[in-house]
C-alpha cells in the first residue's frame, strides 16, 4: 500500500512511557501516515496517549519501538537542524516571550535556516512578513505577544511554525484555551495552510464537532488503545466514533456532530 | 522605531559609564586636583609621587575591576534566568556566589597562615583561590542542573540555592572555627566584597578571563532567545537543548567564580541588572539584551564603588550598598509584575 501523497510515517510504532527500568506503552503496533494537503485531527480520551503519540512523532521522546520516517529517511538518524527543517510545532507550553513583539516571536521561525548568529536578512523578512499574512496577525506585527489575546497569541504561534517552512505542522492542542471564535478560526486556518498551501497538517483536539467539520481524517484512539484512521465521513458512517468514550455513558449522534447522554 | 530605542539607550548607557568612570577617578580619601589626574593618565606625571601611585596602581585598575565585575554578575544573571525560565534567579540567590565563596573558604582558612598575605601578588595564592572558587561554582551548577530536572517549580529551584546557601555559610562556619587567625581575617575581609582586590599584575588574567567569557555569552544569542519558548520549542527550531544549557552554565560558572574571587561574593547585581536592561530596551530579544546587560552592569558595579569610596570615614563595604539599590528594584519589579511585558 505505497501512498505517493504520503511524507510521514510510522511502522510498528510503539509509544508509552519509561518509567525507571519498565516500559509502560500506550499504544503499539501503529502504521500511519501523514499526507500532504490533509488536514488530520487526532482524537481521544484525556490520558489514551495523544500527547505522548505527538511528543514521539516531533521526537521529542524516543519511541518504545519501531520508525518513523520522513519522505523515506529515518526521523532517528536525522540531526536535530535537519528535523526543524521537516516539521513546525505548535504547542501549549507556557512561554517567556512576552517582551517579543510578534514580528520578533515569527522570525525566531526562521532559525533552522540561519547563520551561526541569528541574522534575519532580507528574504528572512519576507518570508516572517507572509507568514504573518497568512495566519491573519500581521495587523499585530508590532505589538507585544504579552498585550495579545489568547486567539491572537496561538495565530502568532502558527505564523512562527509557518516561517520555519516546514513541510507537516504537528499542533498539540491548538484550540485548547480559546474562545468558540477563535477556535473556529485556527481550525479554519489550518484547514487553509493544508489545502492551499500542501502542509500535511496534525492537530490533536479535545473539540470533536469542530474537528469532525473541518478535518479530512481523523486518527482516533479508542477506549481499548487502537487506533482507527480514515477519513472523516467514512469513519462518522461506519461508527467509529461510538468507539472513543466506551466507558462512558455517552454516545455520538451523527446529526449534530458530537456527543449526546 | 525599536532600534531607535537600542541606540538612545545604548548612547545612555556608555554616557553614564564614563561619568561614573571619570566620577571614580576624582573621588577618593585622597583628593587630586582634576588637572593633575588628566596629567598622570597622559603620562607627564603629577609632580606628586604618591598621586601618581593612587591613580595608576590603585583607582584605574579598581574602575577596571568594578566595571568587569558588575558586567560579569549581569550576565550571569542574564543567562540563568533564561536558562532556568525564571525571572528572579541570579548568581547570588541560586547559591553560585556562595558555592564559589565555599571554594574560596577551603583555599583561605585551609592554607590561610601560609599564604602568606592574601593578595599579596603570590601567583600561586590566587590561582589556588580562583581555582577554588571555579569548583565550587561548578559544583552548585551540577546540583542545580540535577534538581531542576526533578523539581519543576522555578520557586522551589530558588528555595534549593537558598538552601545550598545555608549549607556552605555552616560549612565555612565549620572551617573559621579550625582555621588560624590570620586565615578567619582574609576571609571575613573578602566577604565584605571590594572592587580593590585586583592588583595591576593580577589584571590580565582577572580581565582576560572575564572579557572572553562575555565573547562567549555573545556567541549564544541565537540559542538563547530560542530557549524563551521553552525547551520543547528549542529543540523544535534545531536547538541541542542540553548543550546549549551546559554551555551558558559554564560560561556563567566562570564569570561568577572570577568576579567571586577576586571582589569576594557579590549580591543583587546578577539578579537585577537585566531587569533593568529589559525594562529600558523594553524587549526580552538577546540580540539587545546582552549589549544592554553589559552596560548596565558595569554602570550599577561602578555607581557602587562611587558610593563605596564616598564615605570621607573610611571605604563602605560593596555588600553593604548593592542591597540598597537592588531591593527596591526587585520590589518594584514583583509589584509591577502584572504591567511588566516580560512577566506574561
Amino acid at each position: 500500500m505505497k501512498n505517493d501523497n504520503a511524507v510521514y510515517t510510522t511502522h510498528e510504532l510503539a509509544v508509552g512511557y519509561r518509567n525507571g527500568k519498565t516500559a509502560v506503552t500506550l499504544l503499539q503496533g501503529l502504521n500511519l501516515s501523514l499526507e500532504k494537503g490533509k488536514l488530520v485531527a487526532l482524537l481521544g480520551q484525556n490520558g489514551a496517549g495523544k500527547s505522548t503519540l505527538l511528543r514521539a512523532l516531533t521526537c521529542d521522546e524516543r519511541p518504545l519501538s519501531g520508525t518513523i520516517e520522513i519522505n523515506g529517511r529515518n526521523l532517528a538518524d536525522m540531526s536535530q537542524k535537519d528535523r526543524s527543517r521537516l516539521i513546525g510545532l505548535v504547542s501549549t507550553e507556557r512561554i517567556q516571550a512576552g517582551a517579543l513583539t510578534v514580528t520578533e516571536l515569527v522570525g525566531l521561525g526562521r532559525q533552522p535556516h540561519m547563520g551561526f548568529l541569528g541574522r534575519l536578512d532580507e528574504e528572512d523578512h519576507e518570508i516572517v512578513r507572509q507568514a504573518m499574512d497568512d495566519a491573519g496577525i500581521i495587523g499585530k506585527a508590532n505589538e507585544y505577544m504579552a498585550s495579545l489575546s489568547d486567539g491572537e497569541r496561538q495565530k502568532a504561534m502558527i505564523a512562527r511554525a509557518l516561517a520555519q517552512q516546514t513541510p507537516i505542522i504537528i499542533l498539540d492542542e491548538p484550540t485548547a484555551f480559546l474562545d468558540v471564535a477563535s477556535r473556529i478560526e485556527t481550525m479554519r486556518l489550518l484547514q487553509t495552510l493544508a489545502h492551499d498551501r500542501g502542509k500535511a497538517v496534525l492537530l490533536s483536539s479535545h473539540d470533536i464537532s469542530q474537528s469532525l467539520m473541518l478535518a479530512d481524517e481523523l486518527w482516533l484512539i479508542t477506549t481499548d488503545r487502537q487506533v482507527i484512521t480514515g477519513s472523516t465521513q467514512q469513519l462518522v458512517a461506519d461508527g467509529a466514533m461510538n468507539r472513543l468514550f466506551e466507558n462512558r455513558d455517552i454516545h455520538f449522534n451523527p446529526n449534530i456532530l458530537d456527543y449526546s447522554f | 522605531m525599536t532600534s531607535r530605542r537600542f541606540n538612545i539607550t545604548i548612547v545612555a548607557l556608555t554616557l553614564l559609564l564614563v561619568l561614573l568612570m571619570l566620577a571614580c577617578l576624582v573621588f577618593g580619601s585622597v583628593d587630586i586636583p582634576f588637572g593633575k589626574i588628566v596629567d598622570i593618565i597622559a603620562g607627564k606625571g603629577s609632580g606628586n609621587k604618591a598621586w601618581d601611585i593612587i591613580i595608576l596602581q590603585s583607582r584605574i585598575p579598581m574602575i577596571a575591576t568594578a566595571a568587569l565585575a558588575g558586567a560579569a554578575l549581569s550576565i550571569s544573571g542574564l543567562l540563568l534566568q533564561t536558562t532556568f525560565n525564571n525571572p528572579l534567579a541570579g548568581p547570588s540567590i541560586l547559591g553560585v556566589s556562595s558555592g564559589a565563596g565555599l571554594g574560596v573558604a577551603i583555599v583561605i582558612l585551609a592554607l590561610g597562615g601560609t599564604l602568606g598575605g592574601l593578595w599579596g601578588g603570590n601567583v600561586g595564592s590566587y590561582m589556588a583561590i580562583l581555582l577554588g572558587a571555579l569548583l565550587g561554582a561548578g559544583a552548585v551548577l551540577l546540583i542545580l542542573i540535577a534538581f531542576s530536572a526533578i523539581v519543576r517549580s522555578n520557586t522551589m529551584l530558588l528555595i534549593i540555592g537558598i538552601l545550598v546557601s545555608y549549607l556552605t555559610s555552616s560549612v565555612v562556619q565549620l572551617l573559621n572555627s579550625v582555621a588560624t587567625e590570620e586565615g578567619v581575617h582574609n576571609y571575613v575581609a573578602w566577604g565584605f566584597g571590594n572592587f580593590s582586590g585586583v592588583s595591576v599584575a593580577q589584571m590580565p588574567i582577572y580581565a582576560g578571563i572575564i572579557i572572553l567569557a562575555l565573547i562567549g555569552s555573545a556567541f549564544m544569542i541565537k540559542p538563547l532567545n530560542a530557549l524563551l519558548l521553552g525547551a520543547r520549542y528549542a529543540r523544535n527550531l534545531g536547538i541541542n537543548v542540553s548543550r546549549t544549557r551546559n554551555i551558558l552554565l559554564l560560561i556563567t560558572g566562570i564569570l561568577t567564580a572570577v568576579v567571586t574571587a577576586f571582589c569576594g561574593p557579590i549580591g543583587f547585581i546578577g539578579l537585577v541588572v537585566p531587569h533593568i536592561a529589559r525594562m529600558s530596551m523594553g524587549t526580552s530579544n538577546h540580540s539587545r539584551l546582552v549589549p544592554a546587560t553589559i552596560l548596565a552592569g558595569a554602570d550599577i558595579a561602578l555607581l557602587c564603588a562611587v558610593a563605596s569610596v564616598s564615605n570621607p570615614h573610611g571605604i563602605i563595604p560593596i555588600n553593604a550598598i548593592t542591597p540598597v539599590i537592588g531591593v527596591p528594584i526587585i520590589l518594584y519589579i514583583i509589584i509591577n509584575r502584572r504591567r511588566i511585558q516580560y512577566f506574561n
